[in-house]
């Protein structure tokens, strides 16, 4: 390694809160930073890199990717903004937070786009590429003049930075490097560990040629020096190293590593955004632990050969989103009737039918517990934090082979694509099934012999002398012959019921965030989760009596809901699924449709739950929620009292 | 007599005898040498028609069971949705009656998880070619190791009486009153025209014999044999086959020594015949697109295509250890350490 590099970087290590020039570093508690580009320019990388390097030195990272829907929308195009958004902070970091107070963008448009969004604080440093000011393109060069002079104009502090001209002082195509260059002036600015930013470069250089990991070293040391020479400001943000091995990946990949742990064999496929990338580095690993990934023609027939691995005796899972999910609802409907354990992740997105591909929604809770014709039950999970991505996958095929239902996992896009932290998971060989059961079935036993308490039944699988059979997803009696008799379909149907309610009986009520007393209570399910604490702390540090449960299992829901929502005045959810918003002119309580989660708890406990909610395709952020939260506190809703009265009464 | 938890099977090969080997007693090697009848194949009373063309079928599969020593665990029938469908009901293996159209993705399924396990097909002209079609064009592509009857009435039954893919032109149904618009699909040119086919044939089943040659033949072909069969339904359709069944010259049996040896009884019936070497698939095709004659034979085949679950098996068994090192592995990608720490676990 470059002796230089080691150097500085011992010293900024030394000497964190000034940079090597002696500028004063400005201490701070958290910071959001955006990279931004055309797609194809580099800036998800950069952006990874960097929350890479703040967690190596342990500080607490959420890092989001921002991706245009098309793979190559035009350039310089507010739509085409691709790139990565990165909160550090000094502490554990749960969710993407509030709106961004640095961005680096490769052009004024996609920086526009941004800008649009509302997604940048309003007194946002800006360090923005300025070749655009000298372009051949006179429409071009009036174009950035404009955004430029606007943009400062609105408060905004901008950087103009000579990216270009500076990267092609050590490369021909700066479009294949600026993004380096951008490391390298980011770990000035926030005084990172450069050495870390090499590792990243080799990490993500070292298969390919040597001098291609040499450039962008000099890359990344060229944005260093410019970065110290001609910025007027730098930050530290103090970081802890962690006293546990910590591992830093995204939701998919981490549902990906929780298939492998889980001992599961087959993953059946078909690609789909925002989902594929699990199957994408699945199939990059799982072979090398006996697995398969079969990319199947289509997402019915992905779904359907998993239930037939499963059951052969190997619980399969499939992976999906959304509108794969709708196509997979007849076999997940066998595989409820026939009680053959299924694990199905839905990384859900935008919808209805196509939607929005690359946002974040929570719009399928309810064709995930009702879906399917008929009555379904099945078992709906959401991994609320990155961490719960890879248990939720072991936790769902065990449940899966338990109980010999499905068990569906709701992601999201926000979780599939954002980075965080989490300990390193020790492997435990309870995390597997047993080897397949081959071993012979008594005489006289039968295939569904259900039990009246709890509607569980052995399974026979294939193989197993004496219990043949044929699995039916007609209606069928103990023997697995075809129920012409409808008592024997109302008989079943009660079984299959049965098995929720005994797997919620081995459920423990959630835990609160909070107070278990207070004035408001706010639930969510799934990536919801981090903003909404974060949102929570914050009011109670305020002096709110305000608390969070977040919901794990949404079907069947756990025990102590109830308890728990008696200890507060108010009660609402807050999720990314649509409600109506009582302030339209037509919307009343006789016509109002609620948030899945409120529509959920308010059948169950008969208690007027309220909710609030956004689909605008982005995590819900805390300031958001906070806002929210007060407004609920406020409100002086005489309907809403009267309607909480049977809970006082409890009380 | 196996242990739960320690019973590794291991599979020679369709037609060969499986072993299974018991870890718990070190390496012991149990053949299996019993017999089975017919009647360890038989369960229950088939509720098809008088004269349906299932039954026939039915018979055929049982035999061939019986005659190969298939064990009935380790032998499944997928079916989908339709009369053919009710198949595995009636056998006294494992059975898996799923959905209308998706018993190949089942069966694919079923095969990659337990390739130790003999796989059967039975699926409609409905529930194939139809509601099915896609998974019928890539299970040929795929090519695993699985026997699929198509079971070709020429009509909707269980739903009684609608055009089907394969419905001539012109026939009266339920849902064509005036008769059917569409020239019919023809199953066998289509399967013959997807890469990686690797055995086609034809049966009819009136002639029980050719039946039974032609199901063994595609038993013993490792690969994915699609078979069709041209089947009665004495309920909807009972005349549609006369001409063929009334004129046994209409029935062109082709003979070869790689394919069909048609015995003297048959041949003394009928006598249109051609030989056709079933490695030629250009011939194949130009034969199944013949209109007049109903061609029996084994159109196609090519032993050498390989099978999908047999690419995809690496082989590696999935234990708990490799599972462990194999997380390690990944784990160590991405695991930001304490300071002075091992920097790796794997």
């Amino acid at each position: 390694m470059n002796e230089m590099i080691m150097q500085r970087s011992v010293e900024a290590l030394d000497n964190r809160t000034r940079s090597p020039a002696g500028k004063a570093a400005v201490k701070l508690t958290e910071h959001i930073v955006e990279i931004i580009s055309d797609s194809g320019e580099g800036a998800q990388k950069c952006g990874q890199s960097l929350g890479a390097i703040a967690a190596q030195m342990g500080n607490g990272i959420w890092t989001t990717e921002i991706i245009p829907a098309e793979i190559r929308p035009p350039a310089r195009s507010a739509a085409g903004a691709s790139g990565n958004r990165i909160r550090i902070g000094s502490r554990y970091i749960t969710n993407g937070g509030d709106e961004t107070d640095l961005v680096v963008a490769f052009n004024e448009q996609v920086l526009l786009g941004r800008v649009q969004a509302k997604e940048l604080k309003p007194n946002c440093t800006i360090l923005l590429e300025n070749m655009w000011r000298t372009h051949a393109d006179p429409e071009i060069v009036a174009s950035y003049i404009k955004t430029h002079d606007r943009l400062v104009a609105a408060g905004y502090k901008v950087y103009e930075i000579p990216m270009e001209q500076e990267c092609r002082t050590i490369v021909a195509d700066a479009r294949r490097g600026k993004n380096m260059f951008a490391l390298g002036m980011l770990c000035n600015i926030y005084n990172l560990d450069l050495k870390l930013a090499v590792d990243q470069i080799v990490l993500a250089f070292g298969k390919k040629d040597r001098s291609v990991v040499d450039a962008n070293i000099k890359l990344l040391e060229a944005g260093n020096r410019w970065g110290e020479a001609n910025l007027d400001f730098c930050y530290s943000i103090p970081a802890t190293r962690p006293t546990e091995p910590q591992i830093v990946v995204n939701g998919n990949t981490a549902l990906a590593l929780g298939v492998m742990a889980s001992g599961m064999e087959i993953c059946a496929m078909y690609p789909i955004t925002p989902a594929t990338s699990a199957s994408h580095y699945l199939s990059e690993i799982f072979e090398n632990v006996g697995g398969i990934v079969h990319q199947a023609e289509d997402e019915i027939s992905a779904c359907a050969f998993a239930v037939g691995a499963s059951y052969a005796g190997k619980c399969a899972v499939t992976i999906t989103s959304g509108p794969g999910f709708s196509l997979k609802q007849e076999a997940i409907g066998l595989a409820v009737m026939g009680e053959i354990p299924l694990v199905v992740v839905n990384v859900q997105r935008g919808g209805p039918s196509t939607g929005q591909p690359t946002k974040m929604e929570q719009g399928d809770l309810m064709a995930a517990i009702f879906g399917s014709h008929g009555d379904a039950p099945k078992v709906v999970m959401a991994p609320g934090t990155i961490e719960e991505c890879f248990y939720s996958i072991i936790t769902a095929r065990k449940i899966a082979e338990t109980f010999n239902m499905v068990v569906v996992v709701l992601s999201d896009a926000g979780l599939a694509t954002s980075q965080q932290p989490f300990p390193r998971p020790k492997f435990s060989e309870t995390w597997m099934a047993p080897p397949v059961d081959q071993s012979p079935i008594s005489e006289g036993a039968k295939p569904y012999d259900w039990d009246d308490t709890t509607g569980l039944a052995r399974r026979f699988i294939p193989g197993q002398p004496g219990g043949m059979h044929t699995l039916t997803g007609l209606a069928h009696d103990r023997l697995s012959h075809v129920a012409y008799d409808a008592e024997i379909n109302e008989e079943t149907v009660r079984f299959r019921s049965l098995k929720l309610a005994a797997l919620q009986k081995t459920l423990k009520a959630p835990p609160v965030f909070g107070d278990p007393k207070g004035d408001l209570l706010v639930i969510g399910w799934g990536s919801t989760k981090g903003a909404i604490e974060e949102a929570v702390e914050a009011m109670r540090a305020e002096g709110h009596k305000v608390s969070s449960m977040h919901l794990q299992f949404l079907q069947p829901l756990p025990p102590g809901i109830k308890e728990i929502m008696q200890g507060f005045k108010k009660v609402m959810t807050i999720e990314s699924n649509w409600s109506d918003r009582p302030e339209d002119k037509i919307i009343d309580e006789t016509n109002r449709r609620y948030s899945s989660v409120a529509i959920l708890l308010r059948s169950r406990y008969l208690v007027d739950i309220d909710c609030w909610s956004e689909v605008k395709g982005q995590p819900i952020k805390p300031g958001t929620i906070r806002r929210v939260m007060n407004k609920k506190l406020k409100q002086q809703d005489a309907v809403s009292e009267r309607l909480h009265q049977p809970l006082a009464r409890e009380r | 007599m196996l242990f739960r938890n320690d019973c590794i099977s291991l599979w020679l090969g369709k037609g060969e005898k499986a072993m299974n080997m018991m870890s718990a007693t070190g390496c012991l090697l149990q053949m299996y040498e019993e017999h089975f009848e017919l009647e360890d194949y038989q369960s229950g009373v088939p509720r098809w028609c008088t004269g349906c063309g299932d039954n026939a079928i039915l018979a055929a599969a049982q035999r061939l069971c019986r005659d190969e020593g298939l064990r009935p665990e380790k032998t499944v029938f997928v079916s989908g949705i339709g009369c053919s469908s009710r198949f595995p009901h009636y056998m006294k293996t494992y059975g898996f009656h799923g959905i209308h159209g998706r018993a190949l993705p089942v069966a694919e399924g079923v095969k990659m998880a337990r390739p130790d396990l003999t796989v059967f097909v039975n699926t409609g002209d409905g529930d194939c070619c139809s509601i099915g079609t896609a998974h019928w064009i890539h299970a040929i592509r795929y090519n695993m190791n699985i026997t699929v009857f198509l079971h070709d009435n020429q009509i909707y039954g269980l739903t009684k009486k609608q055009a089907s893919p394969t419905t001539p032109i012109g026939t009266k149904s339920n849902t064509t009153p005036r008769g059917s618009y569409l020239e019919a699909l023809n199953p066998l040119t289509v399967t013959l025209g997807v890469q990686n086919v690797s055995f086609v044939a034809q049966a009819v089943d009136w002639i029980p014999e050719v039946l039974f040659d032609i199901v063994k033949a595609a038993y013993h072909h490792k690969g994915l044999s699609f078979v069709r069969i041209v089947q009665r339904c004495p309920e909807w359709l009972p005349t549609a086959f006369d001409p063929w069944m009334h004129d046994p010259n209409k029935v062109q049996l082709l003979n070869h020594e790689d394919g069909l040896q048609l015995s003297a009884g048959v041949s003394r019936i009928y006598k249109n015949q051609l030989q056709h070497d079933p490695s030629n698939i250009d011939r194949a095709r130009e034969i199944a697109s013949g209109r007049d004659t109903i061609p029996v034979a084994i159109l196609y085949r090519n032993p050498n295509v390989p099978c999908y679950e047999d690419l995809r098996h690496s082989g590696i068994l999935r234990t708990p250890d490799l599972t462990r090192a194999g997380l390690d592995a990944e784990l160590d990608k991405y695991t930001v350490w304490p300071e002075g720490a091992e920097q790796k676990v794997a």
